[in-house]
């Protein structure tokens, strides 16, 4: 097992990491956010991170769509010719809730019509038809999200990302501990130096 | 002390403005961000609190540079 944990009994300032198994619960703090922590046994940072990240996100999904053009259209990806949205590779940081997209892009690879009304699904490319929807039914053009949702499409994309990228942070913390955290092995022997506190680092009150 | 002033008078129309979507995004980084330093609630709302305050100086620091700019326009 890869945790890292102090082999002796810590001293009462010190905090106990059990990690587990790290690469699993990397895995799971990526698929939902939280989720390694939460398998980690840190609750209390397990639901930190899940309300922040995923809130960030679910509010960044709600900015960037409406009734008329479909929830969630500042998260899609594309990877056609004049539409590379670079954008879903921060968004795919959150992990499951942005896997939408990709079923919705594989959808629109394969002609067959988007779910849930266009939820995360690609725009249309200018100029062109697809053959699955009548043509007074035609899913919007990146212009006419960005014409229809004004600048909430640019919000909406900027909390998406933000979400996924604080994901990545979350993860890595789930993998490697928090970053001051240092484990028992690599610390240096002790000193007698004094802290401001007036203690000394044995933990003794100077006198 | 124009820019502070200028700052004040522009406030008055902050309902109408978009700034308050930076709200949740300070918050939400300021928290996660101190969760991967801490392991302990109380340390984490503790850095969480400074982080956020010192996002909102900066933030600070240049809303009234840009009045400053515009004003000198």
């Amino acid at each position: 097992m890869g945790s890292i944990v102090p082999e002796s009994q810590p001293a009462a300032s010190e905090e106990v990491v059990v990690l587990k198994d790290p690469a699993l619960a990397a895995f799971l703090a990526w698929l939902i956010p939280g989720l390694g922590h939460w398998y980690q046994g840190r609750r209390p940072k397990a639901v930190l991170y899940f309300l922040c990240i995923l809130g960030t996100f679910l509010l960044g999904v709600y900015l960037g769509g409406d009734r008329q053009v479909g929830w969630g259209r500042t998260v899609y990806f594309s990877w056609r010719d004049n539409d590379d949205r670079l954008a879903y590779l921060c968004q795919i940081g959150v992990g499951v809730p942005a896997w939408p997209a990709l079923l919705q892009a594989n959808r629109m690879a394969n002609h067959e019509k988007f779910f849930a009304h266009g939820f995360m699904a690609p725009p249309r490319l200018p100029n062109t038809v697809l053959p699955e929807y009548p043509n007074a039914d035609q899913p919007p053009t990146l212009s006419e999200l960005h014409l229809k949702l004004n600048r909430f499409f640019e919000l909406g994309t900027a909390f998406t990302m933000i979400g996924g990228l604080l994901n990545i942070l979350a993860i890595y913390d789930a993998w490697g501990g928090p970053v001051t955290y240092r484990p028992k092995k690599e610390e240096k022997p002790e000193k007698d130096e004094e802290t401001p506190s007036g203690t000394t680092d044995k933990g003794r009150t100077k006198s | 002390m124009i820019g502070l002033l200028l700052a004040i008078q522009a406030g008055i129309r902050w309902q109408d403005s978009d700034l308050w979507y930076a709200l949740p995004l300070i918050v939400a980084i300021s928290l996660v961000y101190a969760a991967t330093r801490h392991e302990r609630m109380r340390a984490i709302l503790l850095h969480a609190g400074h982080t956020a305050l010192w996002i909102l100086g900066f933030m600070a620091a240049i809303f009234v540079l840009l009045i400053l700019v515009s004003w000198f326009q």
